[in-house]
């Protein structure tokens, strides 16, 4: 029976094209992948195959034509000696797929339908506590992972033989071996792409980039392979991986070396992000992070590092993704930041303390999932907000928290709400024009007094 | 440490070699001829409108995943680019799921959300299907390594093309892998066209095999037309990884018959350059020819293996279009995976 050759979708975007010209005639034999015709689309020339053999019956639309819709009949293909001239003209049209409803729309993938804002303490009352310094609760996390579970394993430049370029893998490599202590040459791309791989084989690889500035070198296997795989195969292939490092400014060392990369990572489904400021959150996320199925980003600071906190003197404690933290409680100003953010915002809350100004200060801790709840229930008493971070202005993480308070907060806000943020130029390396490019005490104090009208 | 190259034999034309029965040659002829099949009816579908976006074809290549195949065993991993069909249906995986990912429905592999260009299988040891030149060559060498540390004898066969094989990441992964010993073999799959531009125009260096030898890796050039030498090599590649000797490469020529992706006006090469391949060198009239010389086979015998495929292809297409669309409530799951 003859069946209808139709015109082709020749590349994504055509819906009609030219029939420039027929290359075979009425009663030619044809094989499958002989040209039939070419056609002339959207974008260029092309030759049309036929896909199966017969003998062409029916030219239906000449040489010439243009404006043939994609799925209209243009001849008619059978076996010889077969009669085409009285073809059905009205045979059934190609199946097309149906058309979905449109999704109902929802802004942010992992924002839950109603925040809720979670205060529970992140550890009993009554923990007896320890003195460290950040440095010492990253260690201590990964080691205690490492232990518990032998499908950890860090890698990374200088984490074996030379202890660590930032002393955070001290002692790793005399308690685990080169096996689980691994050191790569410096080929950031290689290595991570090789880690994710692990990852995709069951094992739970920890990154440690020197910097976040050379994981730039990386960023495509952490976003095109590590993100979106889990959801490319359908729910089948996660990727459980954390990469890690210093990130942001740390003193002096110029443009290249001290960029913020919060937002970037923050704007990726299929991520999660983490920039923690205490010792205790960096011991208990990270913990969490290595813990988590999927590929989380750990933002690190250098100038962190050695600072000391007090951290909980538990055999194992983790803090959940997704939840903030009061780190100071007050009523007249919500002052939102992480990381070493929260240095300027602690700092600033401090200096408006004895100015007669109560601010509430929220760590954030996590950056994706976010806590928009804790962040909404302070600005609901507060009125208030400014957000503080050291990142570039344009598109950061405060313009996220000020575009969500708008939607959700709009009646409750007494003024708008003030991004402090790093400045908008490249980090300069002279030492007095490098303070003037990260975020102040000074700005934070200002904006705090600018939108309390003081 | 010298790399070491195979010879070809003359012409191209090998006989059957004693590493295949004729069995294995009728299922060789039977393998080829589904993916070519499949990518036939696929570019038909395409046509009609019923695939969208990008769709790489993987006809005239037939060969080097079939002959592959034939040399690894059960639990080695394979990963590959963005023409991926015929990897799929090579290890195993179903045509009709791949047919409806490709045509984004919830039938398909990856429930509809990956695509051409994204499909996975964990039961087949599939790891894609990925969309970026060159990325899958350190997640393949990153799968060998989870074997590695496990200590089993696993391989993974890690595919690549011509055009990937320009990539800054395919070194860094070479260079760890030798240094690390990883079971990995690198499949460059030399089509000789990176999109529309020859290997004479992207390198002055157009044996790709050979710069293994720069980081100490070992490989040959193999004749991507005939999968008994496909197989051959495949199973020299396999032993030398096995045996805890790290990477190998195998540099396959083979040529694709259609364009680049189904958008391609194939305005870089004649017409003539293609019929001359498919005429004199096509990998399944070679089988097809050494089963019928050979006496392993009639014509009736290969008429019914076509009409087994016709029947695959048909089903799969039917299955393609009758499976729904996914579940709009699909766009938010998948995100993240359960902590």
């Amino acid at each position: 029976m003859a069946t209808e050759i139709l015109m082709p979708a020749l590349s994504p975007t055509m819906e009609e094209g030219t029939l420039a010209k027929w290359l075979v005639k009425e009663g030619d034999t044809v094989q499958a992948g002989d040209i039939l015709a070419e056609i002339e689309t959207d974008k260029a020339t092309m030759e049309f195959e036929a896909v199966d053999e017969g003998v062409i019956g029916k030219i239906l639309i000449p040489e010439g034509t243009e404006g043939v819709k994609v799925n209209t009949a243009i001849a008619l293909i059978g076996d010889a000696g077969e009669d085409m001239s009285a073809a059905p003209t009205a045979a059934a049209p190609a199946p097309i797929a149906p058309v979905a409803e449109a999704a109902p729309a929802a802004p942010v993938a992992a924002a839950p339908a109603a925040p809720v804002a979670d205060h529970s303490p992140d550890w009993p009352e009554g923990t007896p506590m320890k003195t460290q310094t950040v440095r010492e609760a990253l260690r201590d996390a990964m080691a205690e992972e490492m232990r518990g579970n032998d499908n950890v394993f860090l890698m990374g430049e200088e984490v074996g033989e030379y202890q660590g370029a930032y002393k955070i893998s001290q002692g790793l490599l005399d308690e685990f071996g080169a096996k689980r202590v691994i050191d790569t040459p410096i080929t950031e791309h290689g290595f991570a792409g090789i880690a994710v791989g692990a990852a995709f084989g069951g094992l739970n690889p920890i990154v440690e980039f020197m910097t976040f500035n050379f994981a730039m070198q990386a960023i495509d296997q952490i976003i095109n392979s590590a993100a979106k795989t889990l959801y490319m195969s359908g729910g089948q292939m996660g990727c459980p991986i954390v990469f890690r490092g210093p990130n942001g400014a740390a003193a002096r060392v110029g443009a290249q070396h001290s960029q913020d990369y919060a937002a970037w990572y923050a704007h990726i489904p299929g991520l999660k992000v983490v920039q923690p400021y205490t010792a205790a959150d960096a011991k208990g996320l990270l913990k969490q992070a290595i813990r988590d199925a999927n590929p989380v980003i750990f933002l690190e600071n250098e100038i962190l590092y050695g600072k000391t906190f007090e951290v909980p003197d538990l055999p194992d404690f983790t803090i959940p993704f997704g939840k903030a933290k009061i780190a100071r409680a007050g009523d007249d100003v919500t002052l939102v930041s992480f990381g070493i953010g929260m240095t300027y915002a602690m700092e600033a809350a401090d200096r408006l303390a004895a100015e007669g100004i109560s601010a509430e200060v929220i760590d954030l801790r996590t950056l994706r999932p976010l806590d928009y709840g804790t962040v909404l229930a302070s600005v609901q008493k507060t009125n208030r907000c400014v957000t503080i971070e050291e990142g570039f202005p344009v598109a950061s993480i405060g313009n996220h928290i000020s575009a969500y308070l708008m939607q959700n907060a709009f009646d409750y806000l007494d003024a708008p709400v003030i991004n402090c943020t790093g400045k908008d130029v490249p980090m300069p390396y002279a030492a007095n024009l490098e303070k003037l490019a990260l975020v102040t005490t000074d700005e934070v104090v200002a904006a705090v007094k600018s939108v309390t009208y003081r | 440490m010298a790399a070491k190259r195979s010879t070809p034999a003359a012409g191209g034309k090998t006989n059957a070699k004693s590493n295949v029965s004729p069995d294995e040659l009728k299922k060789f002829y039977r393998e080829m001829l589904l993916i070519r099949r499949f990518e036939e009816k696929a570019g038909q579908l395409y046509g009609m409108g019923l695939i969208g976006g990008f769709c790489h074809l993987y006809i005239g290549q037939e060969a080097v995943v079939v002959g592959l195949e034939a040399a690894a065993s059960e639990g080695d991993k394979r990963i590959t680019s963005y023409r991926d069909h015929g990897h799929m249906l090579a290890c195993g995986m179903d045509a009709k799921g791949v047919m409806a990912e490709l045509t984004g429905r919830i039938g398909g592999y990856s429930k509809g959300k990956g695509g051409s260009m994204h499909m996975f299988s964990k039961e087949k040891h599939f790891y894609g299907g990925h969309g970026i030149v060159g990325a899958q060559v350190p997640l393949g060498a990153g799968l060998a390594f989870s074997d590695k540390y496990r200590g089993n004898d696993r391989v993974t066969f890690t595919y690549f093309g011509d055009g990937a094989a320009n990539q800054g990441q395919v070194y860094e992964t070479y260079n760890m892998a030798e240094l690390w010993s990883l079971p990995v073999i690198f499949v460059i799959e030399n089509n000789q066209y990176a999109m529309g531009t020859s290997v004479q125009r992207s390198t002055k260096s157009p044996s790709l095999w050979e710069r293994g030898a720069a980081y100490g890796i070992e490989g040959e050039e193999v004749d991507g037309m005939d999968v008994l030498a496909v197989k051959d090599a495949g199973q020299r590649a396999v032993a030398h990884c096995r045996a805890g000797n790290g990477p190998y490469i195998l540099e396959v020529k083979t040529y694709r018959y259609r364009g680049h992706s189904m958008s391609d006006p194939a305005k870089y090469r004649t017409r003539e350059e293609v019929q001359e391949m498919r005429e004199k060198r096509d990998a399944i009239e070679h089988v097809r020819q050494l089963l019928l010389t050979g006496g392993h086979a009639s014509e009736e015998d290969l008429k019914a293996i076509d009409k087994e495929i016709k029947d695959i292809v048909n089903e799969a297409a039917e299955f393609s279009k009758e499976s729904p669309e996914p579940p709009l409530d699909e766009l938010w799951t998948d995100i993240y995976a359960d902590a």
